[in-house]
């Protein structure tokens, strides 16, 4: 108790945070004073030696990790909780969206995801001119980046054209905030190419959207999914209890053996414990803290637990496919050799494999079990490549890279984001880009995120911030937005602005270098 | 093929390149699978070996000799094959060089291939060249091609010679006859400091496209001395203000709008 108490005071006594990142702090600390879910010794030491990791969610676990709220429903019912009626008009369905944000939870503190804010106000908005909208929309956005400062608040655009769609993209533009993070679906069938255009010159200016693969979400997900945090996508209505990440580098590198026998014995093994935390951490949510019996978004319909499921982070991938690859004499890098990288992709499809038949508590969301999801590091993970991705600063050219990653996003419904980092060729023919993201859809990429080196934007993990606000970071230590700390910590940790840039060749300077 | 004109070295393609069952092959610099510089979105770009010009300020002068150990024969076949997979991300391909009307019974056929195969034939296809090719070269070649990127080196014909080491008269004709069968996708002009970057010639260049080529895009390229043969090496990069001057003479009489300058 004298060590809480000191660490309390420090906190108290901390100038640097704000009054609610304060807050925040004394309440996780108060939550680590409780003891966590039980667990078999076993799994205990898995966790504490890095082997499973929750990602800090807490002792405790009293708010789902990731929840996605039908606002849609929402809009349409009105709400006895907020008081609020069925907004009739545009003025309303923002006022209504923006109260209805401050009281949806997550593991954040903030909601994780805003909707599809296109689809959400599209049939609001018919009824003002174009002015009007325009107005409205930057005062929603701006409210947004300002009462809700964390870059893992996600919103989603797509996969149809519209004029709010067109709105957002133009206030992305010209407002330059972190915050929303934002997807655009994108059905090749159905979303046209001016509106993936229009996303691209965003990209240029602010390094948002993601372009997610809409039509394999839906086969996925069933059409009413949602892009939330980072990249994570899930079933709206539900959601995501936990996120438990299994390192697979570690695992690998504890395998004694051969590889043959590290898919028999080892993979299953390591699989089996980070699914035991997983599980004890969901049935502490749903029968100790009893979420979903004192949730308002459970009582009106807006949230439902049989939507839920939870899931099961793999990071770490490179890693342990060179290590493999160098049990069998081998010297491949994963994602420059092909051995080395099939033998990656083979370690996700038998993670896959075994996540699929491994019963979770509370997960009819995905039939019982969890989703898999490729998780793309946090602030403290040192030498250990972000989930699927290949190692920063290694990535291959473009086709090699974006060939050696897609096989393996069929099997991270929950989501995979490699990132693609571009020089300013990119700003001068964007159609080029465009050509990128329809290429990698049809070759079975999941998600496709873009980082250009000009712009003051950087992708972190899968959420953003900006480089300017980092250097005042570190000259004041102060940051209005929680998400630039953790992001200091990874520049500092993980080299994430040393990604290979693709400098697209100019026929006027070097054919000769393969592209 | 047809005779071409009489180049510096007076090489012909065919005394080299091998015509078989198969078709003509090309004789091949390099491929970029990827390329966003030569033309519109991502292409598939294939750089034939040799030139007609000798340009000093090439930056790919070893494209220019039609014999040399480092380029390769490839049949039309095997050519198809190399961008098939790459077709899901493509826009189009694009054929530049060294010179790619140097060897076009090989670009037609291959062309003509990409076409009529299901799997490539949404691909556009674009040709960046000098200009320096005959009627009958164009007549083989703009059946199959959706646009030309064509450099001009210089309008004045003493200062064209002086840059490449040959006049331009066919090169404004074939200026005439992309125009006028509306295949002339961009014209690109390489402003070399000292040769052709002042203000009443690039005005003049401005106001004869703005008149033979109304409504084509205009790329500004400014001379960098990365790659380029020791001769060359001395000529100054243009600073980006210069640069954006360069434009703005070609824009005066082309447009703002259809000018770009890199």
């Amino acid at each position: 108790m004298p060590e809480f108490r000191d660490r309390a005071r420090t906190l108290v006594d901390t100038p640097t945070l704000t009054y609610r990142q304060r807050v925040q702090a004394l309440a996780g600390l108060a939550e680590e004073s409780l003891d966590p879910p039980t667990v078999s010794a076993a799994c205990a030491d898995a966790l504490a030696t890095g082997l499973v990791c929750d990602i800090a969610e807490g002792h405790a676990p009293y708010r789902p990790r990731y929840l996605l709220p039908d606002y849609s429903r929402a809009l349409a019912q009105g709400s006895e909780f907020l008081g609020l009626a069925a907004p009739t008009d545009l003025y309303e369905a923002i006022a209504f969206l923006l109260s209805m944000y401050s009281q949806v939870p997550s593991i954040t503190g903030y909601p994780v995801y805003l909707g599809d804010v296109d689809r959400l106000l599209e049939p609001y908005a018919a009824d003002v001119d174009d002015e009007t909208l325009t107005k409205l929309m930057r005062l929603m956005w701006v409210t947004i980046d300002r009462s809700l400062p964390d870059a893992f608040t996600h919103a989603n655009l797509g996969p149809d054209d519209s004029r709010v769609g067109r709105t957002i993209l133009e206030l992305e533009r010209e407002l330059l905030q972190t915050v929303p993070n934002l997807t655009l679906r994108v059905d090749p069938t159905r979303t046209p190419d001016s509106l993936v255009l229009d996303a691209v010159q965003t990209v240029f200016a602010c390094g948002k959207p993601h372009f997610v693969n809409d039509p394999m979400m839906i086969a996925d997900l069933g059409p009413d999914y949602g892009v939330v945090s980072c990249y994570n996508s899930l079933k709206v209505g539900g959601g995501s209890h936990t996120l438990v990440r299994l390192n697979l580098a570690e695992s690998a590198r504890r395998h004694t053996g051969d590889v043959e026998s590290y898919f028999a014995t080892t993979l299953p093994e390591h699989v089996a414990m980070n699914a035991e935390l997983m599980a004890a951490r969901i049935t502490s949510l749903v029968e100790d803290a009893r979420f979903f019996e004192h949730s308002w978004l459970v009582d009106e319909g807006l949230l439902s637990l049989d939507r839920f499921s939870a899931m099961f982070g793999v990071y770490g991938l490179a890693e342990a496919a060179d290590h493999l690859v160098a049990l069998d004499g081998g010297t491949g890098r994963y994602g420059l050799d092909a051995d080395a990288t099939a033998l990656g992709w083979r370690i996700v499809e038998r993670a896959a494999e075994l996540v699929a038949r491994t019963p979770l508590p509370y997960c009819e969301g995905n039939d019982g079990v969890a989703f898999l999801h490729s998780q793309s590091g946090i602030d403290s993970d040192l030498g250990v490549t972000a989930g699927t991705r290949i190692p920063i600063g290694e990535e291959p050219p473009l086709l090699e890279h974006l060939l050696a990653v897609a096989p393996n996003h069929r099997h991270f419904a929950s989501g995979v984001s490699d990132i693609v980092h571009f020089d300013d060729t990119a700003t001068r023919n964007p159609q080029a880009v465009v050509d990128v993201i329809r290429g990698a859809m049809a070759t079975g990429m999941r998600d496709v995120t873009f980082n250009l080196d000009s712009n003051d934007f950087i992708r972190i993990t899968g959420y953003l911030v900006r480089k300017s606000d980092l250097a005042k970071l570190e000259a004041t230590g102060v940051a209005r937005h929680g998400s630039d700390v953790l992001a200091a910590g990874s520049v500092a940790n993980s080299h994430v602005t040393d990604r290979a840039v693709k400098r697209v060749i100019s026929s006027e300077s070097a054919p000769r270098v393969a592209g | 093929m047809s005779r071409l004109l009489a180049s510096p070295a007076d090489l012909v393609v065919s005394d080299l390149a091998v015509v078989d069952d198969d078709g003509p092959s090309g004789l091949l610099a390099d491929v970029v699978r990827f390329s966003w510089v030569d033309g519109p979105g991502n292409r598939f770009a294939v750089f034939l070996q040799g030139c007609n010009l000798d340009c000093i300020a090439c930056h790919n002068p070893h494209t220019m000799p039609l014999k040399t150990p480092l380029a390769r024969l490839v049949t039309v076949a095997d050519l198809v094959e190399d961008v098939r997979p790459v077709v899901p991300f493509l826009s189009g391909v694009t054929v530049s060089g060294g010179e790619a009307t140097l060897q076009a019974p090989f670009v037609a056929a291959w062309f003509a291939a990409l076409r009529s195969d299901p799997g490539t034939a949404r691909l556009t296809r674009f040709i960046d060249s000098n200009g320096c090719a005959d009627d009958a070269t164009w007549d083989l070649l703009l059946p199959h091609t959706e646009g030309v990127m064509l450099d001009l080196k210089a309008l004045d014909v003493a200062t064209h010679r002086e840059l490449t080491g040959l006049g331009n008269a066919q090169v404004l004709d074939s200026l005439d006859r992309l125009v006028a069968e509306n295949r002339l996708a961009e014209v690109r002009l390489l402003v070399v400091p000292g040769h052709n970057d002042s203000e009443a010639v690039l005005r003049a260049t401005g106001d004869y496209l703005a008149k033979r080529a109304p409504g084509i895009p205009v790329k500004v390229i400014g001379f960098r001395p990365h790659g380029v043969r020791a001769a060359a090496r001395h000529i100054p990069a243009p600073t980006p203000e210069e640069r954006t001057a360069y434009a703005s003479w070609v824009a005066a009489s082309v447009g703002a709008e259809l000018v770009t300058v890199v």
